[in-house]
Order: C-alpha cells, then structure tokens, then sequence
C-alpha cells in the first residue's frame, strides 16, 4: 500500500525576531523564493487536501506564526477539519489574550521554545530579550489548560544547563520538555563549529536525562533528541523519506522535510500549481528517495534499512555531496571520516568560534554567494 | 483515521479499536472508573469488563495520556 502522510509541518512565515544560530529555516530564508507567502484561503486549502490525503497532526510553525495576523482563522479551520492543531512558537510578545483567542479557535497544544534556564544565557542564544515573554506565555498556557511542551535546542552553550531546564519545565507544570540536541542543517550546519558539544558535555547531559526521567516518571515526558554525529548509526530521519511526513514553507513549495528545499538535485513543486495529493503521489522530490529502491551498498544489503531507512538524506547532500548516498553520520558509509573530523575538530579546539546569528542581512548575503 | 478512531495527542497518536474508543467516549473527567465499568456493563449486561477498562487505562496511563486516582 501507498504510504499516506499522517503530519503537516506549515511553515506559516519565515519572518522571527528571534536569531538563534541553530535555526532550522533555510539559509536563503529572506530571499525571493520564500517572499510571497500563501494567503488564508491558500491555507485553508492546504488544510483541506491533508486533511483528505489522510493528514491528522498539524504543526503551526515558522519563523515565528503568531507574526501571522490571521493566525486564530487558520486554526479554525484545521480544527473544524478535526486535525490536532500544534503552535510551535518562540512566544515573542504573545498575550493570554491571543492565546485564549486561539484557545476559542480551537488549538490544541502550544510548544514553546527556549534557550537557555536563565535569561542572560537565553536572551544571548536567541539574539532577542524574549526570556520574559517566554516564561509569562508558559504560565499563561498552562492557565488555559492547554497541554505544554517545551522546546530546547542543546548545543555546546546550553548543554551545561539540562538539569536546570528539566525543573524549569517541572516547576511549570509542563508535559513534555523536548530536548533536541542540535541537527546540522540550515544555519546550525553554517555554524557547526560554534555549536557541536563535546562527548564529555554529552555524556554529563545524558547522565542527567536517565536520573531525572527515572524521578519523574510520566509526570514530565523527557524527549532527547539524539546527537547524531556522536551515534554509530543514523536516525530514522522522518521515519523515511516521504512515508508520513511534509513541509509546506511559506510561499507554498511543499518538502519532504524542513530542511529537503536545500537538495539541489531534487525539483519542489508548489501548493500554487498542483493538489497535494498529485505533489505527494508523483512529485520529484517526494517519489526519489521513497522505499529503498534508490539504495546504494552499505544500506542496500543491510538488515537495518528497514530500521534506518538508510538515515537523512539532506545529510547526505549536504555533507557527503550526494542526496543518494548512505547517511555519512552511519559508521558503515564510506563518508564517516568527514563526520568524525568534524568532531574530532571540536575535541580539539581549546574554544569554539563565533556564531553567525540567524538574520534577514547575513541570510541575503548568504543567498548571494549560492 | 482509514475509518478508525484514533486518540492525538503532541507528537503522537494511538489507534483505537472499538472497545477502547468506547470507553474513552465515557471518559469525561467526572465518571470515575467504577462508573465507567458500570456504564459498559449495563449497555452490554456483562460483569466481567472491569479488567479490560483498568488494563486500557492503565496502557494509556503508563503514556501519560490519561490520569485518574482511586
């Protein structure tokens, strides 16, 4: 059987105050192909396709989607649908009264991210004061009764701070603390020196992370999201290559993943110009990488490509040069030497560089030299 | 979801079959378990569902998807 996608990632804008050098959004994020964003009713429509391709789990996200004026309609409507309605949000300037708008609209979880357990480190991290904002919004949602994850990136500034961030996210009475260690794509690849941990670093973090999940058993879901360059094998990226997951970004192109639209090699169709359906049935970028067809050796013979599904294949692009390769991150790839020098790189340097912060300037200077 | 009810949840989603979608219809955070087996009970005439409701419950609780006390 086709497989039928089950998430929608929509992207509503790339526009955020916030300049975390880790983000996720593409490099060239300000540049033309993401300018002219979908209006209402192209969302709305969007919706309505997912909802019919067999869509169930929306996440609303960006750049920052409450900058969205129109916000509280687009959850009305995905509501309406009957799709659990997520809003991923840094919660920059976010009122109780925006959030019991979108309480009344129908909203169904709010994940709100942040960078660090105490305000300098977070405003620092994130480039904007927003630790203030952060900390009123959580206790705001929870006051609404709305389910509460929060989100943090981990990286080499941060990671010090698990045990912290765990009782921030127990004090306020959170559900879920999600605790992604950094995946290097986007900007987090542009400033990968700056941000990759050490083993040690690692291994204090998830020492905690055992100790603090045996505490608090189902009272506070501890999510870690794996540091993969530090693995022996690669993550199950979006549980393969468009088997139940995609991206609409801003101006209507429509991924595999969030971080699929830097694969040259792959052609993007938009919400503009074909039905989802046709986009996830045919579509280039979606059918390429399907199955296990496409697998060079080691994967090809390996009884863990059902597991791994060969692992990400933007990592393969990005690093290795080539969507079609195994993951170089696998320890069984040929391309497992450029991943381990760039850790070992780290081990070695006495500090970590600058970051570059995450910014429309740098992002059209980027997109500039291609 | 492909004519099945499915409980969503953040991040996640559990598919139901009848049974438990049938007892989670009755869970409104007023009946207690007590009364939700004796609701099944009466609709079906069957004393032996209490152990059904406690292990579904009990599965979902250990997910963190349902709470309830004594």
């Amino acid at each position: 059987m086709d497989p039928k996608p089950l998430w929608l990632l929509a992207e509503l804008t790339y526009k955020c105050p916030l300049q975390c050098p880790y983000c996720s959004n593409p490099l060239d994020f300000a540049g033309s192909r993401f300018k002219r964003e979908l209006s209402t009713d192209e969302w709305c429509r969007v919706f309505r396709e997912a909802k019919a391709l067999g869509v169930l789990q929306l996440g609303l996200s960006g750049g920052e989607p409450t900058l969205r004026a129109d916000l509280e309609d687009l959850v009305r409507q995905a509501h309406g649908l009957g799709l659990y309605t997520s809003l991923i949000t840094s919660a920059y300037r976010l009122t109780k009264e925006r959030l019991a708008a979108l309480k009344a609209a129908g909203l169904d979880h709010v994940q709100i991210s942040i960078q660090a357990a105490d305000a300098e480190l977070s405003d620092a991290v994130a480039g904007t004061a927003t630790y203030r904002d952060k900390i009123a919004a959580y206790h705001y949602t929870r006051e609404l009764g709305f389910p509460l994850t929060v989100n943090v990136v981990l990286h080499r500034r941060n990671l010090h701070q698990v045990e912290a961030l765990i009782r921030l996210a127990e004090s306020l009475g959170a559900e879920r603390i999600e605790l992604a260690n950094t995946q290097f794509y986007g900007w987090a690849l542009h400033n990968r020196d700056a941000l990759m941990p050490t083993k040690a670093q690692l291994d204090d973090a998830w020492r905690v992370v055992q100790r603090e999940r045996a505490r608090l058993g189902t009272r506070l879901e501890i999510v870690w999201v794996l540091p993969d360059y530090h693995e022996q094998y690669p993550k199950p990226c979006m549980g393969g290559w468009a088997r139940a997951y995609m991206t609409v970004t801003p101006a209507g192109e429509v991924w595999p993943c969030h971080a699929a639209g830097r694969i040259t090699t792959l052609t993007f169709e938009n919400v503009r110009d074909h039905p989802l359906q046709w986009i996830w049935e045919h579509s280039d970028a979606f059918t390429r990488f399907r199955g296990d067809a496409w697998m060079p050796e080691p994967c090809r013979s390996c009884p863990r490509k059902a597991q791994d599904f060969g692992g990400c294949r933007c990592q393969a692009f990005l690093v290795a040069g080539d969507a079609g390769f195994t993951d170089p991150v696998c320890s069984l790839s040929p391309h497992r030497p450029l991943i381990d020098a760039a850790v070992a790189q780290v081990e070695r340097a006495a500090e970590a560089p600058e970051w570059i912060y995450r910014a429309a300037p740098a992002s059209r200077r980027l997109a500039a030299k291609g | 979801m492909r004519g099945r009810d499915v409980l969503l949840y953040p991040e996640g989603l559990v598919a139901l079959n009848p049974t438990g979608a049938e007892i989670l219809q009755l869970c409104d955070g007023v009946r207690s378990v007590a009364d939700v087996v004796a609701a099944l009970e009466q609709r079906y005439g069957s004393a032996a569902v209490e152990r059904d409701v406690t292990a579904f419950l009990d599965g979902l609780a250990a997910k963190g998807l349902v709470t309830y006390g004594s």
